[in-house]
This record gives C-alpha cells, sequence and structure tokens, in this order.
C-alpha cells in the first residue's frame, strides 16, 4: 500500500530524515516509536504533504502512485488521514459543518454528488456513539476550547468519518487520560480491516497495549535504526532508548 | 466649476428651499462658513494621510436630484432584513419613499428628519440635540450639517423599546449621471430605553453616488443601542459616513460595520462617553478586492472614570484593495479604571493589497488598563494544511479560515437574522462554497 525508499527531507536546510524504508501492507499496524527530535512528526507530516518540508531525495509511493507532486488535500482523497498531535483551532466552524464539508469535498474529487443529509447525519451520529462522544459537542467550534482528550477524540471521529486506507496517528496518546485513551484505542481497532492500514506513532509503549502492532520501528536521527515484532516495544520501555543510540553510533 | 464651488452655490438654491427663519437655519449657515473656509480635507492632513476625495471632487455630482424617483418592492426587497419584521425609513436619491417606508410615532417616534426639524411638536427636542455631538469643526461634518435636510428621526422615551428593530435605507437609482447624497440622522435614546438599527446605502446602477452622511446618537442613562452598518454598495459608490455618539452613564452602544462593497469608503466612528460605567464597543469586519478602498477612523474619548470601550475590526485585502484602520483613544487625567481595549487584525491575501492600522493612545490618567494591538499578516500555514489534510481543496481551506478569521467578531451580534445575512455575504464575498449552510 505505502513504499518510502530512501526518504530525506529537511526545512529550512536542516535535514530532518536521513533515509527512511519503510513498506506498510494492507491489514498491518505498523509502531514508530523514538526520542523527542528523532523526526518522528515529520514523518508523519511529510507522508501527508505538508509543504513547508522538502523532500530532497527518495519517493513515497502509495498504492503504485509517487506522492510527490500530490497536494495534501488529494493525499486525503487517495486515503491518507494524519490525525494530528496538535488539531488547530477553527472557531465558527462547527464539527459537523467541517466534517461535511471534508467528505463532501472527497467526494466531489471522486465524481460523486454531496451525501445526502439523512445519510450525513445516520454516518455522523454512527461514528460520535463509537468514539462515546456527545451529540453537543459536534456543534462546538473545532477544536476551539477542547481539552487535550476531547482534541484527540475528534481526531479519531474525524478519522471514522473519513475512513480512510491508510491512518497515521501522531502521538494520538499524548495528553489522554486512561479512559480516554481506551475509547480511542477501541475505535482505531474497530476501525481495522484487511484493507487498511495504521501507522501509530508514539512515544511511549502504553498506546501499544491497546492497538497491538504487527511491527514496530524504533526512529533515531533521521533513520530506522531497528525494527522488529510487538515485543521490541516492551524492551524499549524497559530499557529505554539509549541502548540503541549506542547501537546506532557504532 | 470644482465640487466646492458647486456645493457653495448649490447652498443658496437650496435655502430658497427651507425655512431660512427656523433656528435651525443658522446652524446651516455657521456649518456652511466653515465648510467655505476648510473645504474638502486633503491627504496632507494626517487624518486624511492614506484617503484622496481628488478623483471625487471632479465628479460633476448633481446635489439635488431632478425628480421625485419610484421603487418597487420587490426590485429591492433583498437588501432589506426581509425575514423578520422591521420598521423602515427609505430614501431613494435622497428623497423620502412613503411607499417603501413603515414609520411609527406608537410610544416612539421613528420617522423623518424634515418633519423633526420643521414641525413645532419637534423643536424642544431638536433644540436640545440637533447638532450637539456632531463635530462644528471638521469639514465634511460641517458639509452635511449645512445640507441636512433629511434623514431618520429616532426618539425613544424613557423606558421604551420599539416592538421591532429599525431600517434605514437609502436607494441611489442611477436616474442621476451622478448623485451626491447628504442624509443627516438623528437618534435619541432615552433612560433605560432600547433600540436596534440596521443602516445600508445602496446603489441601483453603476452611475456614480457619494454619500455624504452624518448620524447622531443621544444615549441617556441605561440606555441601550445597537447599530448595525452594511457597507455592501456597488463599485461605483463611495460613502463618508460620520457617527458621533454621546453616551450617559451606564449606557451601552455597540457599532457593528461590516465593509464589504463600495468604490471607496470613510468611516469617522467617534463616540463621547460622558458619564461614569459606560460601554462602547466598535466591531468591524472588512472584506475588499479589486481596487476598494476602506478607511476605519475611530475615536473613544474616555471623559469620566470607570467606563470601558472594546475595538475589534478585523480586515481580509485582496487583489489591488487597501485598507486603513486608525483608532484614536483618549483617556482624560480623571478617567481613573478605564478599561480600553483595541484589536486590529489583518490578514492580506494578495500582494499588491494594502493595510495601514495604527493605534493612536492618549493617555493622561494613571490607573487605566488599556491595551491595542495590531497584525497584519497571511493565514496560518499549520492550519491550512490541517484542513487540507482533511481533503478540503486549498481554496476551500482558505475561504473557510477566513470565515473563522472573521466570524468571531460576529459573537456580540443580537438580531439573529442580521447575524446570519453577514456570514452569508462573508461566505459569498470570499467566493467559495463552504459546504454547508451558515
Amino acid at each position: 500500500m505505502l513504499k518510502i525508499s530512501n526518504l530525506h527531507a529537511q526545512v529550512e536546510d536542516k535535514e530532518i530524515l536521513r533515509g527512511i524504508n519503510l513498506e506498510v501492507n494492507p491489514g498491518e499496524v505498523h509502531a514508530i516509536m523514538g526520542p523527542n527530535g528523532s523526526g518522528k512528526s515529520t514523518l508523519a507530516s511529510v507522508i501527508a504533504g505538508k509543504e513547508e518540508f522538502e523532500v530532497t531525495k527518495g519517493s513515497i509511493v502509495m498504492e503504485g502512485e509517487d506522492l510527490e507532486e500530490v497536494a495534501p488535500e488529494e493525499r486525503a482523497h487517495k486515503g491518507v488521514f494524519l490525525s494530528f498531535q496538535y488539531p488547530v483551532e477553527i472557531p465558527g466552524v462547527s464539527v459537523t459543518n467541517f466534517m461535511k464539508t471534508a467528505i463532501n469535498e472527497s467526494r466531489k474529487a471522486r465524481g460523486l454528488e454531496d451525501m445526502p443529509a439523512n445519510e450525513m447525519l445516520k454516518l455522523i451520529r454512527e461514528k460520535s456513539e463509537l468514539l462515546e462522544i456527545d451529540r453537543k459537542f459536534l456543534s462546538r467550534s473545532l477544536n476551539e476550547g477542547f481539552s487535550g482528550g476531547e482534541k484527540k477524540r475528534n481526531e479519531i471521529f474525524q478519522m471514522a468519518m473519513l475512513e480512510p486506507k491508510l491512518a497515521i496517528l501522531d502521538e494520538t496518546d499524548s495528553g489522554l487520560d486512561i479512559d480516554a485513551l481506551r475509547i480511542v484505542a477501541n475505535g482505531v481497532n474497530k476501525l481495522k480491516s484487511k484493507d487498511n492500514a495504521v501507522i501509530v506513532i508514539t512515544h511511549y509503549q502504553r498506546l501499544l497495549e491497546y492497538i497491538v502492532p504487527d511491527f514496530v520501528h524504533v526512529l533515531h536521527n533521521g533513520k530506522i535504526v531497528k525494527s522488529g515484532g510487538k515485543e521490541l516495544a516492551l524492551e524499549l520501555e524497559e530499557k529505554g532508548y539509549d541502548w540503541l543510540k549506542q547501537e546506532a553510533a557504532v | 466649476m470644482d465640487l466646492k464651488e458647486k456645493l457653495i452655490s448649490s447652498f443658496m438654491a437650496f435655502e430658497s428651499n427651507v425655512d431660512v427663519e427656523h433656528p435651525v437655519h443658522d446652524v446651516r449657515t455657521e456649518a456652511m462658513k466653515n465648510f467655505e473656509l476648510k473645504g474638502f480635507p486633503s491627504k496632507k492632513e494626517e487624518a486624511w494621510k492614506y484617503t484622496s476625495l481628488n478623483n471625487l471632487q471632479k465628479v460633476d455630482f448633481s446635489i439635488f436630484p431632478k425628480e421625485e424617483n419610484t421603487l418597487e418592492y420587490k426590485e429591492v426587497k433583498r437588501y432589506f432584513l426581509h425575514e423578520i419584521d422591521t420598521y423602515k425609513i427609505v430614501f431613494i436619491d435622497g428623497i423620502y419613499s412613503s411607499y417603501l417606508s413603515e414609520t411609527t410615532h406608537d410610544g416612539v417616534d421613528i420617522c423623518l428628519m424634515s418633519s423633526a426639524l420643521t414641525k413645532e411638536m419637534y423643536k424642544p427636542v431638536i433644540d436640545v440635540y440637533f447638532n450637539k455631538v456632531a463635530s462644528k469643526d471638521e469639514s465634511l461634518t460641517t458639509l452635511n450639517t449645512a445640507f441636512s435636510r433629511e434623514g431618520a428621526y429616532i426618539y425613544i422615551p424613557k423606558n421604551k423599546m420599539p416592538k421591532k428593530p429599525v431600517e434605514i435605507i437609502h436607494f441611489a437609482t442611477g436616474n442621476e449621471a451622478s448623485l451626491m447624497l447628504q442624509p443627516r440622522n438623528l437618534v435619541i435614546v432615552e433612560e433605560n430605553a432600547e433600540v436596534q438599527i440596521i443602516e445600508r446605502h445602496q446603489s441601483l446602477t453603476t452611475n456614480e453616488v457619494l454619500t455624504n452622511c452624518v448620524t447622531e446618537i443621544f444615549a441617556a442613562e441605561n440606555a441601550i443601542v445597537d447599530y448595525y452598518k452594511i457597507q455592501n454598495d456597488n463599485t461605483a459608490a463611495s460613502l463618508i459616513d460620520n457617527t458621533y455618539i454621546d453616551q450617559k452613564s451606564k449606557s451601552v452602544v455597540k457599532v457593528h460595520t461590516f465593509s464589504f462593497g463600495g468604490k471607496l469608503i470613510r468611516n469617522n466612528l467617534n463616540f463621547y462617553q460622558n458619564g461614569e460605567h459606560i460601554d462602547s464597543t466598535m466591531k468591524g469586519v472588512t472584506i475588499l478586492g479589486d481596487k476598494q478602498h476602506v478607511d476605519h477612523h475611530t475615536l473613544v474619548h474616555h471623559i469620566e472614570p470607570n467606563c470601558e470601550s472594546h475595538q475589534d475590526y478585523k480586515g481580509i485585502y485582496g487583489e489591488n484593495s487597501t485598507g486603513v484602520f486608525n483608532g484614536k483613544i483618549i483617556v482624560d487625567k480623571i478617567a481613573q479604571k478605564t478599561n480600553a481595549f483595541q484589536q486590529n487584525n489583518n490578514i492580506l491575501i494578495s500582494d499588491k493589497a494594502t493595510i495601514n492600522t495604527k493605534p493612536q493612545l492618549e493617555i493622561f490618567a494613571d490607573d487605566v488598563k488599556c491595551s491595542h494591538g495590531c497584525t497584519i499578516g497571511q493565514l496560518d500555514e499549520d492550519a491550512l494544511f490541517y484542513l487540507q489534510s482533511r481533503g478540503i481543496p486549498k481554496k476551500e481551506a482558505m475561504a473557510l479560515l477566513m470565515y473563522a478569521f472573521a466570524n468571531n467578531v460576529l459573537a456580540s451580534v443580537r438580531i439573529q437574522e442580521v447575524k446570519a445575512r453577514i456570514n452569508k455575504l462573508i461566505a459569498k464575498k470570499l467566493g467559495v462554497r463552504l459546504g454547508f449552510d451558515l
């Protein structure tokens, strides 16, 4: 589904990604872990197409298509979804209206008519129940005055609405208490199928107890320095990242 | 003959049509003298540095329309707040249209300035209020005073509130090749009384129109005034809008100015706080394109202690448009415990658009809270990326962000239909489908 080869990316002449190789197939869950500043969030943003980052070498190929010249919104139309670490507040635009706009723009890109209002309402109701989101919450301005947990839950609600092929969860666990974490993870698990894939970016192993990865990759200094199964996450939790940094330096 | 000379000679013609024996005419004559002396303001004056009236002065404006014109309601319905019932004071080419208007004398007076300035029963009120807060010095205001004859007259006695909002609309039909209008409004809201007013100037053709309007508002103790100015005129219409507000203790006056259309707009909005615990609020949304020009000049004079003023102006400038925000706050020495807030945020969406923004604070008291902030920027890249990553194309995402940027000014709009109308105008002005009903 996604093939990243020798990816180098920089922002303002500072190289952050230094040769990433990663292959994600349908039905898989990949976890990307690593210390602060290792390039995890940059990788997420580059896959989603943030223009601030310049890809200097390598490629990102999604379902056989090179994404280099593809705008962020077109990547979304192709099924890429990024759950933001810091979702942006949009005053005056309700969660519901925002979702209507996003869904109908995606439909338009695929040559479809707007989703009928009753169908939209049904979908919103169904997905908000999945994430135990209160109806009143949906008429609030997008992310405005939301708590950290509400923002993250709202991100996963958006993911549920848009049904992406590839979901990238960037530090979705940060700022969540244990109940919120369980709800969010539960939502992600229910959305998982053999046809879609998830990349979980996290600093801690905690979330991976709920969203169990097939593969764990450790990112350090812009490179994947170690890959393994889910047991690697436990090892990292126990030993920290220092031993890997040393290993990488050798 | 330039416009100034034409106005001076027209004044004589004007005098043959009004009662020169009435005391009001002494006020007019005085005002005319001031205008003769000063003429039109030029860019050499600090207050007019960024707004030039030179081109307008070259136009051969008709000062008085030659004939009375009529309009059918259905032709102009869309300019009214037709979703709800309102009182209406409507003028066509400067002349009152009884056919389109709905005035009242039922406990309140919502009627015509021409009656108030001539009929004996209004004389006591006119003596006390007419031209009492308007500047006797500023040349365009005095020009309006000199020709003051018609406009809206609103008198709300103690403890009263009209059953519905009041709409003041000036239509220009384009029957004249170019027309100059000088409406004069007087709004008096007595103790514990309340009124909501929506004002609009609308030209119906692309013939040139210049409106030099003066509105005087008097808010007595505990009075509440909500004033909405909808400026969405076509591109051959220019407006100089002078508003003077006198507030007494505990009164609350809010003026919202929505500037979306017109060729040149100059808003002079002046608040004078003559009492304590006064709240003065000025809010504005400006969205311009083409070669449009809008100049917001606000003044709040804190004369007494314990008062507040709030200013929040948001501007979005595209294409070759230009904007000015000049916010002057004066806090007198005795006006301790003043809270004065001023905010002016602007987004430039074109390399050729310009905004000049200037806070001007003159504070003579030492125990006050005054804050001001001006920003000029582009749209937030992170926010744009967030929306795009949800599948919203860049153009629509920009529109949504600009909508969000302008939207928070609307929170204080108390008439839902006005809010809905402005929301729609903002969306339309931004030129994209937002994917939902606003």
